[in-house]
């Protein structure tokens, strides 16, 4: 009989406790998981004239498309092209090479042609386009270089 | 007069605490004297550099704001405007340098001394998840500054977690506190690297040195023989004395460091710029950093390359952990020549692959001539007159 209670005892305090540490874990585990934040309602956005000096000097500019890079390319005077500025590798920013017509990772020396393929090195997959339209302004005036989702 | 004195401190004590016991343990407690006992002060060395990161982080802290608006520039603060702000922290990065090397080295000369095993496994288990602590200290400071090198080492470091099967998107949004390297990385980082790591370290480091004080130190098999013919050190005063002085050379060594060429802070992290030219991570990540340039892209059932260099240094982490349930036996001498050659092999890819990203031999003719002065200090102790 006493044997008997002794187990119940045991049993009960044991739930118990394992009850309480799963009291404790369970917010704690939710509390350094992180929360969901809603993506970016970003549509389009303005690269800058066509002839905006990065244009000029570099031959790229990354802009801010909500929370993501984007890099913007001026391959000619009417081809400007984009591709998220994120390599698929390890998530470093690209950037162009215009010597090389190339997109070029830094971090691991990832090669990306102008269409956003993958070349050499060690990225999975192509670079994620983005639709450019080039917007007139008025007469006399560069035109917008306007980056949106493809 | 100081003996009496001493009586009535160590009585006072001993009706609170076993103070006399304590006093006698040390007083009997000796190191065994043999060619590689210079190896037995790697780990105090490595405890010693861990102090200073405890005394210089603390006082970086008084300063220090993580925010991306202002971590750049408070550290910027501390380097230019503080008085001795630029010592406090160079010292600390520098000191974090070496004790990662000495961690390296100490974790190193256990192993291929085969210190780690029964009754010594849960020394080396501790030990190990020490050193990936220290790791882990290394990779969540560096982010602390807030600049660009840390910036994209961090988005690497974070995405290469990312590669875990199953688990490896969770894993994370959970390091990077979101999907993006962000404030929220920052201070996430800055949490792991003042409060949760610490503590978890002073845990850990309590029971190691608990287990050493306990078992004492293990001579090596091959080194038995000449240990049972010499006289063993005292650890106090002798041994200690010895520590004292190899530590007041290193904080020598530390503070001429940071004084001839102090840390610099670089340019400010901004997350909508191409990753700088030379980018790389500290010296003690180059050789996976290297490793993860020559993997081709591409997929292998489901499993991008890139995974599977990553896998295997995690299986080789877990496997270093259980080092002494593989290699327990003595007996088994094959087991213990394998793993020492599997040890060999790893240190030469890990030194040779570090060379590779410095593209330059310096860190071959560091580890070279460490080697060499370990094996000229084991030799001389070794034809030491044996008293």
């Amino acid at each position: 009989m006493a044997s008997g209670r002794r187990d119940f005892l045991n049993w009960f305090l044991g739930s118990a406790f394992g009850t309480l540490v799963l009291w404790i874990l369970y917010p704690v585990t939710r509390f350094l998981g992180t929360p969901s934040v809603p993506e970016s309602t970003a549509v389009q956005v303005e690269a800058g004239a066509t002839n905006d000096q990065a244009f000029q000097k570099t031959g790229f500019k990354i802009v801010r498309f909500g929370e993501d890079p984007v890099i913007v390319l001026r391959v000619n005077e009417g081809d400007f092209r984009a591709f998220s500025a994120t390599c698929t590798h390890l998530d470093c920013i690209v950037e162009y090479q215009r010597d090389k017509a190339r997109i070029w990772c830094n971090c691991h020396n990832g090669m990306y042609d102008l269409s956003g393929q993958v070349v050499s090195g060690p990225p999975p997959r192509p670079l994620q386009p983005y639709k450019v339209d080039l917007v007139a302004r008025g007469s006399g005036q560069p035109r917008m270089v306007v980056v949106s989702k493809a | 007069m100081t003996t009496e004195t001493d009586g009535k401190v160590l009585r006072w004590l001993d009706e609170r605490v076993p103070a006399s016991a304590l006093r006698d343990f040390f007083r009997h407690k000796t190191v065994p004297s043999h060619r590689y006992s210079i190896f037995y002060y790697l780990g105090g060395m490595t405890l010693f550099f861990f102090a200073v990161q405890v005394a210089t982080g603390i006082l970086l802290m008084l300063y220090y704001r993580p925010s991306t608006e202002e971590a750049f520039e408070s550290v910027e603060f501390i380097m230019t405007t503080v008085p001795f702000g630029w010592l406090i922290r160079s010292v600390h990065s520098w000191s974090a340098n070496l004790m990662v090397f000495f961690a390296v080295l100490h974790l190193s000369t256990v192993f291929f001394t085969k210190a780690y095993r029964r009754p010594r496994e849960l020394t080396w288990i501790t030990g190990c998840i020490m050193f990936f602590l220290v790791l882990a200290f290394g990779f969540s400071g560096y982010l602390l500054p807030w600049n660009e090198l840390a910036f994209f080492a961090t988005k690497v470091g974070t995405d290469i977690a990312s590669a875990v099967p199953w688990i490896g998107d969770a894993l994370e949004r959970f390091l990077r506190g979101g999907d993006r390297v962000s404030g929220a990385t920052l201070s996430r980082f800055y949490g792991w690297h003042v409060a949760i790591l610490p503590a978890l370290a002073t845990v850990l480091l309590a029971v190691h040195l608990l287990l050493v004080q306990v078992q004492g130190m293990d001579t090596p098999p091959s080194r038995r023989e000449e240990a049972s013919r010499r006289r063993p050190i005292r650890f106090f005063p002798d041994f200690a004395l010895r520590d004292l002085f190899g530590w007041t050379l290193a904080l020598a060594v530390i503070a001429t460091m940071a004084a001839l060429f102090p840390w610099e802070l670089g340019e400010k992290a901004d997350a909508f710029a191409p990753a700088p030219p030379d980018i790389r991570p500290e010296w003690y990540f180059v050789f996976l950093f290297e490793t993860l340039k020559l993997i081709p892209g591409g997929t292998v059932a489901g499993l991008e390359y890139e995974a599977i260099p990553i896998l295997i240094a995690m299986l080789g982490a877990v496997g270093l952990v259980l080092v002494p349930f593989f290699d327990g036996d003595p007996a088994r001498k094959w087991r213990s020549r394998l793993l020492s050659g599997v040890g060999v092999a790893v240190l030469i890819y890990a030194v040779g692959m570090t060379a590779w990203g410095y593209r330059s031999p310096v860190p071959i003719y560091v580890v070279a001539g460490l080697v060499g002065l370990l094996a000229v200090l084991a030799w001389a102790s070794g034809n030491r007159h044996s008293p």
